[in-house]
């Protein structure tokens, strides 16, 4: 019956949002950063462990549509062990495939969450896969405010 | 008489879209209607053979416009009852009404210490302005309680009334929940301490037959666009006694009488409250929504949206994981919803690739939503054209999403 929307809910997306990943409060959290999104109520915290550059441990908390509980689920799982500059970078190209600006898609670039580029279709909808991202981005620039997508 | 469904369709273009290669479902009407062939042929023809601005110019054309402009003024006074055309204020949207009367009404006669109830359902825009005049005045903004239902408490509303409440602002039909209001005992209890009552009737009036004299209401507003008329135009009904007393909003050009760079006088009703160049195309839109409406009849819309949230409201009971928010005895077109461990955002992405439009979000009412613990709800709301068929395909999409979420 949804065959039109086989790109934008890909399977690996129901199994996130069913089961999101490190999904709890982190002890002794190095970040905090609260991200919302006031268009549908979407709220999320997210937790960062670092060590020196490295982030060595990401979680997160809170309620939102599938879209933006896959996304965060599978930003924190693929955030882990990378450098700060490596997550910033990886921000810059999710951005891109996932508003379409860019002219090549770099898909490859960002290995799992490729599944979220289907976005790119449904303008209303861009904003539940980029405000994990938006909060990360304010988490490693540890600013202490909360994120609004708006 | 049965109801003249088909024909009724017909009147509407837009519900021969394909939306996504299917059928368009519009279920959206909540958030705005849309517009019957009569209002678009409204405007065409003013701007092909009529068009020139009001109350101004001597030659042909403003002398056409200004007629047809307050012709819609006399239709608006008969569709709602208003005593005289004086008491019609043509205004942007509900939103604007609402403002208008806190930013003269409002500072005119609260002060500091002074009490306005509201309730717990209202629709953001009869909360912000009463909280910025509050914030002003030193006012305080009293919310009367509901219950799970999404009804008022009438006694603990009584209760909040006292000598220093100067004004009850309540909307007479919930635009989140469907809820219709007590209005009548409202306006009793209110009165019988000579405490006025502004009615938001944004979502009321394009499902009922709405009488300003029996309701004996000081002030009820509502939005054109909600009511099958084009967007950016709205009216706000006041008693007339109370539109003179009060001070002007905006100033500007045609709501004077005189001016010299010392002092200017005002003009009198209705215009003392519309500066500068209305919304005239809006405005003459509205008289065609109003003279549409009637022909079908208001007590005859009312019917078949009744029949149609009976049948919706049955279809929904039978779905396990659907919940529904708000289930007042005495309610309005409105079905809101959420699904269990569906977000609405979801809901409504996935209804959309069937064609069907439905309002995902807060509704512009977040309290209701804390009220409830939700973030969001899914609202299909209904309007004079949808049909029972409709509602068979929303419920046989609800169906399949939730088996796709599994």
């Amino acid at each position: 019956m949804f065959e039109d929307l086989r790109d934008l809910y890909q399977e690996v997306i129901f199994d996130h949002n069913r089961n999101p990943r490190n999904f709890h409060v982190m002890e002794n959290y190095d970040r905090m950063v609260e991200g919302f999104n006031p268009l549908c109520g979407d709220r999320l915290t997210l937790f960062l462990k670092l060590d020196g550059e490295i982030i060595t441990d990401a979680s997160f908390q809170g309620s939102g549509c599938a879209i933006s509980t896959a996304s965060v689920s599978l930003m924190t799982e693929i955030i882990k062990g990378k450098t700060q500059a490596e997550a910033e970078e990886l921000f810059h190209t999710f951005h891109k495939i996932t508003t379409g600006k860019s002219e090549e898609l770099q898909l490859e670039a960002v290995g799992k969450l490729a599944v979220l580029a289907g976005v790119r279709e449904y303008p209303a909808r861009v904003k539940c896969a980029t405000l994990a991202w938006h909060t990360l981005d304010a988490a490693l620039k540890n600013e202490q405010q909360a994120i609004s997508t708006e | 008489m049965t109801y003249p469904i088909e024909k009724i369709r017909a009147d509407f273009p837009i519900l021969n879209e394909k939306i996504r290669n299917k059928p368009l479902v519009y279920l959206d009407n909540a958030a705005s209607c849309q517009k019957p062939q009569a209002v678009i042929d409204s405007l065409v023809n003013l701007y092909s053979h009529d068009y020139a601005n009001v109350h101004r110019g001597v030659h042909t054309l403003s002398v056409r416009s200004t007629d047809l402009f307050e012709a819609a003024r006399e239709k608006v006074k008969s569709f709602i009852n208003a005593q005289s055309e004086k008491e019609i204020i043509f205004v942007r949207g509900a939103t604007d009404a609402v403002n208008l009367v806190a930013q003269t009404y409002g500072k005119a006669n609260i002060h500091a210490g002074d009490e306005i109830i509201i309730t717990a359902m209202e629709h953001h825009s009869n909360i912000v302005p009463w909280q910025m005049l509050c914030e002003e005045k030193g006012a305080i903004l009293k919310v009367a309680p509901m219950n799970l239902e999404g009804e008022l408490l009438m006694p603990e509303f009584e209760a909040l009334l006292n000598s220093k409440t100067k004004l009850v602002s309540v909307v007479h039909m919930s635009n989140a929940l469907g809820t219709i209001n007590p209005v009548e005992k409202i306006i009793e209890l209110a009165h019988a301490q000579n405490i006025p009552v502004l009615l938001d009737g944004a979502q009321a009036i394009p499902h009922m037959a709405v009488d300003v004299q029996a309701l004996d209401c000081d002030f009820y507003v509502f939005s054109g666009h909600k009511l099958y008329a084009p967007t950016g135009v709205g009216v706000l009904y006041g008693k007339q006694a109370l539109l003179e007393a009060m001070p002007p909003y905006q100033g500007g050009g045609d709501m004077i009488r005189t001016v010299t760079f010392e002092k200017s006088t005002y003009a009198g009703l209705p215009h003392k409250f519309e500066a500068g160049t209305p919304s005239i195309a809006e405005v003459i839109g509205l008289g065609a929504a109003i003279d549409y409406l009637n022909s079908i009849g208001m007590e005859a819309i009312a019917a078949h949206e009744a029949e149609l949230l009976a049948y919706a409201t049955k279809q929904a009971l039978q779905i396990d994981s659907l919940k529904i928010i708000g289930e007042a005895k005495e309610k309005g077109g409105i079905l809101s919803f959420t699904l269990h461990k569906i977000h609405p955002h979801d809901i409504g992405t996935m209804l959309d690739s069937l064609g069907i439009a439905i309002r995902a979000g807060h509704h512009c009412a977040m309290p209701v939503m804390d009220f409830y613990k939700v973030p969001a709800t899914a609202r299909a709301s209904f309007a004079m054209y949808n049909t029972k068929s409709e509602i068979d395909v929303l419920m046989s999409g609800i169906r399949n999403l939730i088996e796709m979420f599994g």
